[in-house]
């Protein structure tokens, strides 16, 4: 199988699923006859028509809300939100109708709502984005979130065939960066469970989409400098959470640290954390710590981006001193 | 009857003329005037027009006009049984009146075939019964019942049923527009012969979701007829504090869609109005908007003392404008019907409100472990709480067999050592 990017393996799921399921359409502003801002959904208008591939008016609410009718109506659409910092036009769509439906009405909401996010772009405080932690707080939404071009394609499989809707971003930054190669065949990865990108005795530091590539990065570096064996989970979704990976790996490393992108109060990392708190405080040998971005509007210029958000070095730092604890 | 806004060229002219078709029908409600700008009116007079314009209506079978009499008392009767039972505290959370809507209701889901899809607002108790609601849910509903149609999860009139051609409301007005508009969408591109009707207040045509749905349905052509109640009210807010537009129907033209008023209150207007843009989206002619307009004579729910209102307000429609009253007067007048055919409706409203009455009462709140069920298709329970029965505490999952402490004193650990070497040499 030939050599594959992230944002292809996204595009190729889009392409297999609008194939096999008839009821599988996309809809965003830009994403018909431009492709879309990023391209991703290049090449589906001329393959599957404007009934099946629909660019529609700046209107996030709208597509929001009407992905939830067309699903309720037995269609699984598949959204863009044109940068995921705009999902945020759509919160009251998603939490309080999607994410309500089949709990207080039994309506079915199959669908997939996908979005460039994230930073190390130099985008700014609108284009950089990672809003996951506000949605993973609502009950009835699914949060997903890949870091490699396998898991982007499989995910975006599993998400398109999933019964309740899936929150799928993709980090921009990795969308050309990061290569891989598919598997042959029908390449499904099921949502929940989470990857061992590395595999360690002496710390597990858990985490999610580009910080994987950057905890993987900082394991070397502990490897090569320290001796440290450090594990790497790759959650790959948020909601559902892949707990038994992350305990498992805890009461072998008896050491965690909890890393991601997103600002930190309120952030993902705390729910992680917490539940370690909960589920294996006997295991642990030292305080479980959390690497993220500082609390801070994303800032365009280089050295402010590159000051808040995190990055290689901090990991290694922060391993340092859970390890000697 | 109604004020037809073409969609193509000549809206602006119609547009321009608009004010003296109005001021020639002199029963219509609606009218601005200085002192109650765009508050509807009571009307004059109690009406006993023919049935001028009204073609659609005008075909409607003696059976259908009796029906629609059913829809209109049942609405009625219905609310003021649930209006007792609220006062006896079996109600458990607010009651919303739809007292002098009725005909708005039921007029216009009246014009809806089985197969269409109608989404209501917390005033379309009747819409809901003409889809096929019965008394005996709406009643389990309102107590909360476990066997209700949310199984006790949804409130008052919250609750829908694609088999019957109607889903629920959520709180957040506008909101059912956008979700209307996949509905539709969904029809159209499934080549289904089906339409939409949503229905909104005066209040959420300043929502967000009602801007981006109209404009999303009408973009994309879907068969959808959006149907703006204009009661003068949202909540406490009357429809001067919405919108500086002279009329509701008149946004119709920035969408680039046809618009039409009605009164609200006479419910063959109500039909006529309504199947006539039901029919020119089952035609694919796009989405209509539609004004109706009427007058909510209870407060947004029981327990709102109206304190808002300018005194008689109510009174006056009440006495002069009640959907009820014009109807009966219609039906016993031009239309022909006895009394006593009248009478044997309201006998058969009261017994099957009765009935659902003494049904619901027995029904079971439900069990609480139920509120776990359903978040998800998959998994489709949640985990109990492990501090309530049935729970299990997290830890009890990782429980360490050596017990309490785990630092590792001997330092075997593998990586342990070189760690603390490499913290000493620094």
């Amino acid at each position: 199988m030939a050599e594959i990017t992230y944002l292809e393996g996204i595009r190729q799921a889009l392409f297999d699923e609008m194939e096999r399921d008839r009821n599988v359409f996309v809809m965003g502003e830009d994403i018909g006859a431009y492709g879309g801002a990023f391209k991703v959904t290049e090449g589906l208008l001329d393959r599957f028509g404007e009934q099946r591939v629909i660019d529609t008016p700046i209107s996030e609410i709208a597509i929001v809300g009407a992905a939830a009718g067309a699903a309720h109506m037995g269609m699984r659409p598949v959204v863009e939100m044109q940068f995921i910092d705009f999902i945020a036009n759509a919160y009251d769509m998603l939490t309080n109708y999607v994410a309500t439906a089949r709990y207080r009405a039994f309506l079915p909401c199959p669908m997939v709502v996908r979005g460039p996010s994230g930073g190390y772009v130099r985008g700014g405080p609108f284009h950089s984005q990672n809003p996951e932690a506000g949605f993973v707080h609502t009950p009835g939404l699914k949060v997903v979130y890949p870091a490699t071009a396998e898991d982007a394609h499989g995910l975006m499989k599993a998400a398109i065939r999933d019964d309740d809707c899936v929150l799928f971003f993709e980090h921009k930054y990795l969308y050309r960066r990061i290569k891989g190669t598919l598997p042959a065949g029908d390449h499904v990865v099921p949502l929940g469970k989470a990857r061992i990108a590395r595999e360690g005795t002496d710390l597990t530091i858990v985490t999610y989409a580009s910080t994987v590539w950057k905890a993987l990065e900082a394991a070397e570096q502990l490897e090569k400098e320290d001796g440290i064996s450090v594990e790497v989970i790759d959650l790959r979704s948020l909601v559902p959470l892949d707990e038994d990976a992350i305990m498992t790996s805890i009461r072998k490393t008896n050491r965690a640290l909890v890393v991601h992108e997103d600002t930190r109060t309120g952030g993902f990392a705390g729910e992680i954390i917490a539940r370690i708190n909960e589920q294996a405080f006997e295991w642990l040998d030292a305080p479980v710590l959390r690497v993220t971005a500082a609390d801070i509007p994303l800032p365009y210029s280089p050295p402010l981006e590159d000051y808040v958000l995190p990055q290689t070095g901090d990991i290694v730092h922060a391993a340092r001193h859970t390890v000697r604890y | 009857m109604a004020r037809s806004t073409a969609p193509a060229k000549g809206r602006r002219e119609e547009q321009e003329r608009a004010p003296s078709a109005r001021d020639s029908k002199s029963t219509a409600p609606g009218t601005a005037t200085p002192t109650q700008e765009r508050a509807p009116r009571a009307r004059d007079s109690r009406s006993n027009d023919p049935l001028t314009g009204l073609a659609h209506a005008r075909a409607l079978s003696r059976e259908r006009l009796l029906e629609l009499y059913y829809w209109m008392r049942m609405t009625r009767v219905l609310e003021e049984r649930l209006v007792a039972l609220y006062r006896q505290t079996k109600v458990v959370g607010g009651l919303f009146r739809s007292l002098g809507q009725e005909a708005d209701a039921v007029g216009s889901t009246f014009a809806l075939e089985r197969r269409d899809i109608m989404s209501p607002l917390i005033r379309n108790m009747g819409s809901m019964l003409v889809k096929g609601a019965t008394p005996l849910e709406i009643l389990r509903q309102y107590m909360a019942k476990g066997d209700s149609p949310t199984r006790g999860r949804e409130l008052n009139i919250h609750f829908g049923d694609l088999d019957r051609g109607f889903i629920g409301q959520i709180s957040p007005l506008g909101d059912m527009v956008p979700v209307m508009a996949g509905v539709t969408l969904s029809f159209k591109m499934r080549g289904e012969d089906r339409v939409g009707l949503v229905y909104v207040g005066d209040g959420a045509t300043s929502t967000g979701a009602f801007h981006e749905g109209i404009n999303f349905a009408a973009v994309n052509q879907c068969p959808l007829v959006v149907i703006v109640e204009n009661n003068g009210y949202a909540y406490s807010t009357p429809t001067s504090r919405q919108t500086l537009a002279k009329q509701f129907v008149d946004k119709a033209i920035g969408y680039g869609i046809p618009g039409e008023q009605a009164d609200g209150n006479d419910v063959l207007a109500v039909y006529d109005v309504t199947k006539r843009a039901v029919d020119r989206a089952r035609a694919g002619g796009g989405v209509t908007l539609i004004e109706l307009m009427t007058y909510r004579r209870k407060g947004h729910a029981e327990h709102d003392n109206q304190s808002y209102v300018p005194e008689g307000e109510g009174e006056r429609w009440a006495a002069e404008n009640d959907p009820i009253d014009r109807y009966v007067a219609r039906l016993t007048g031009e239309l022909g019907f006895s009394q006593a055919e009248l009478d044997a409706v309201d006998a058969r409203v009261r017994t099957e409100v009765d009935e659902a009455t003494e049904v619901a009462e027995q029904s079971p709140m439900p069990e609480a472990l139920d509120a776990l069920v359903g978040v998800y298709a998959d998994p489709p329970v949640m985990e109990p709480l492990w501090f309530r029965e049935g729970g299990r505490l997290g830890t009890d999952r990782n429980e360490r067999a050596e017990g309490w402490g785990t630092w590792n004193t001997t330092n075997d650990k593998p990586g342990a050592t070189p760690a603390r070497e490499a913290q000493e040499n620094d």
